[in-house]
């Protein structure tokens, strides 16, 4: 083997093997933040941060974990984890959180998390755990960044949270200003399909064998 | 044109396999059946029950539409002209290079006028089918030389749809963008022709129903004389209150339209270019059914379910007091709901394309009957959106597979208790 099995735990889920544009995980989150660049990455970092500690503290506990009940160990280590997160949004970014609303606590239902914890947690050890769920919060955090950036430029006009096309609109005083229409369909949360489809495509031109 | 063919057969070998430029064979074999027909025969016996293949039935369905192309190109410029005689507008030209065409062909802006009104008409109507069928040809030819097959009559009727069912002040850059999505999206991605699971001209449609709804609906939209506002008689009655009722359309009073039944029939009122007349979907629906090409399973499904559910609702609500609901779209008699709007047009041409449609007999009627209520639903209950038909018949090409399902299923149950009774 060229490779160590940490490399591949790490790199494997950000392109060859990507939670959201190969195995079709954790898409719903990605319709739902996806409008503006400000709480998509925090979106992000949350995700990331569950799926690395969950797949860590389960992996220290899998031994412990009798078969029977250990969907519903994992969810306890997973919601506590997600209720961390949410408060730590909630003290040092307010106006974020009030825009995420409930989706920071829906991150406890993301397939992803869950998937991971049973998958690969369950029969690998805290290190490779921790890497493996390092690589699939940085796999889903790259399709949502494609996402958003693609939804805010046509549908806001701007670019990272810059304002780069100014948005067409007559103001109070009947003057016309800025010459880009918004696409109302970006603001919608179905556009996301069709911007995940579209990469979906466009990945498997660039690599056919993981189709 | 013998020049023709000579030209052909000696640039020919240049799209050969192995030749200059073979990847663009199929841009090369489009033009060529398009001029001539094709010369490869079979070698063996063939079994052709009836020359009908994919172009035959396209044309037929284009001979369909010609009613309501013509109606199109009268009803946009006798709008317009018919604006332009207001008080209060100011408008004595068309503005920009549509006014100078007019200028120069001297027909003037005079609602009487026959020639006049399709002129006037034509300079909004062609400009949006040229870009529309530019791009849309334009992105089936690139299809077929990436995936190497010949470039078919798919995109000729989605040509012809979409343009009939937008507004004439639509901008010519939204056309291109809403004919590239409605036919990468709605049907390249699934394969191409014949298996896209929704109508291209509908997704197309639907695009910019939601991207860009300033341009596709309101009531400045539909005539294209700059300051004039006017309504479509669905848009009217929506916004009408329960009192006003039905006068809000044929009232003619101040706020109110004054479109009578027969107008609305005949088509001379607001609306996207090529739905407002029901007699020239009529005919076109005639030519559909008699060729076989439509299918009247379905145009029948939709009529009893829009009908049905319409004369329900209008029948609960005229016997209700006024005080009970509040809505004024559920006072619409069934009559008028098939005259207004794009329901006609839908129930033509558009619910009957036989790729996104179900395919059992009896899903035809199952599908279009979905149709129908959906339509009226739409338009009644949801104040969101006066026009339903775009929307129902989206929603009944998602559900045609499940409903042949289901017909299938129950159709093999049947026959399978049958023969254990024989046995």
């Amino acid at each position: 083997m060229a490779k160590s099995k940490a490399h591949d735990a790490f790199f494997s889920p950000i392109f060859k093997d990507n939670p959201i544009a190969v195995q079709v995980l954790g898409i719903c989150s990605a319709l739902a933040v996806t409008v503006k660049f400000e709480p998509t990455v925090v979106m992000c970092l949350a995700v990331i941060a569950v799926v690395a500690l969950s797949n860590a503290s389960i992996a220290l506990i899998r031994t412990q974990i009798p078969s029977s009940i250990r969907i519903i160990v994992q969810m306890t280590v997973i919601a506590s984890l997600v209720i961390i997160v949410d408060q730590f949004i909630q003290a040092f970014a307010f106006s974020v959180s009030q825009q995420l609303s409930v989706f920071v606590g829906l991150i406890i239902t993301n397939c992803i998390v869950m998937g991971r914890a049973e998958g690969f947690a369950m029969q690998n050890n805290v290190k490779l755990s921790f890497l493996d769920g390092l690589g699939n919060g940085i796999g889903y955090s790259l399709i949502l960044l494609i996402v958003v950036t693609v939804r805010e430029l046509f549908g806001s006009g701007k670019l990272f949270g810059m304002q780069v096309m100014e948005i067409a609109s007559i103001d109070a005083a009947g003057v016309a200003t800025g010459w880009y229409p918004r696409n109302g369909l970006m603001l919608l949360p179905p556009s996301a399909f069709f911007i995940i489809g579209l990469t979906i495509w466009a990945l498997r031109i660039w690599k056919p064998e993981e189709a | 044109m013998k020049f023709l063919r000579r030209f052909l057969d000696r640039i020919h070998p240049l799209f050969d396999e192995g030749g200059k430029l073979e990847k663009l064979y199929p841009l090369y074999e489009g033009v060529d059946s398009f001029l001539y027909t094709p010369g490869e025969v079979t070698g063996r016996a063939s079994h052709v029950r009836d020359g009908m293949d994919l172009k035959r039935m396209m044309t037929t369905v284009v001979v369909a539409l010609v009613p309501c192309i013509a109606m199109a190109l009268w009803n946009t410029g006798y709008q317009a002209n018919l604006a332009m005689q207001q008080p209060g507008i100011d408008v004595q030209a068309a503005e920009g290079c549509r006014g100078s065409v007019i200028g120069m062909l001297g027909s003037g802006y005079d609602p009487s006028s026959i020639l006049s009104c399709v002129i006037h008409g034509a300079v909004f109507f062609i400009p949006v089918f040229l870009v529309c069928n530019i791009v849309g040809l334009g992105i089936e030819i690139t299809f077929a030389c990436i995936r190497g097959h010949d470039v078919n009559e798919g995109f000729l009727v989605t040509g012809m749809l979409l343009p009939l069912t937008l507004p004439p002040t639509i901008p010519l850059w939204q056309v291109a963008v809403a004919t590239a999505f409605g036919v990468i999206i709605g049907k390249e991605v699934f394969g191409g022709t014949g298996k896209n699971f929704l109508n291209p001209a509908l997704t197309a449609r639907a695009f910019l129903y939601f991207a860009y709804p300033a341009e596709i609906v309101g009531e400045t939209v539909w005539t294209a004389v700059d300051g004039f506002s006017g309504a479509t008689p669905l848009g009217a009655l929506a916004a009408a209150n329960v009192e006003t009722g039905m006068t809000a359309i044929t009232g003619g009073g101040l706020g109110q339209l004054s479109v009578s039944w027969n107008q609305a029939f005949l088509g001379t009122m607001q609306g996207s270019m090529g739905e407002t007349s029901t007699l020239a979907c009529l005919i076109g629906a005639a030519i559909l059914i008699f060729t076989g090409v439509g299918s009247w399973r379905i145009m029948a499904g939709v009529l009893i379910g829009a009908m049905g559910l319409s004369g329900i609702m209008c029948g609960i609500a005229t016997g209700a007091d006024a005080g009970t609901f509040t809505n004024a779209m559920f006072l619409m008699p069934p009559q008028w709901h098939l005259v207004t709007g794009g329901l006609a047009f839908g129930l033509v041409f558009m619910a009957t394309d036989p790729v996104s449609a179900a395919m059992t007999q009896t899903g035809k009627w199952f599908y279009g009957g979905l149709i129908g209520v959906m339509t009226i639903l739409i338009r009644v209950v949801n104040p969101a959106f006066p026009e339903g038909v775009m929307l129902a018949i989206l929603f009944g090409n998602v559900f045609a597979p499940t409903i042949d399902y289901c017909v299938l299923a129950l159709n093999i149950r049947r026959r399978k208790a049958r023969n254990a009774r024989a046995a």
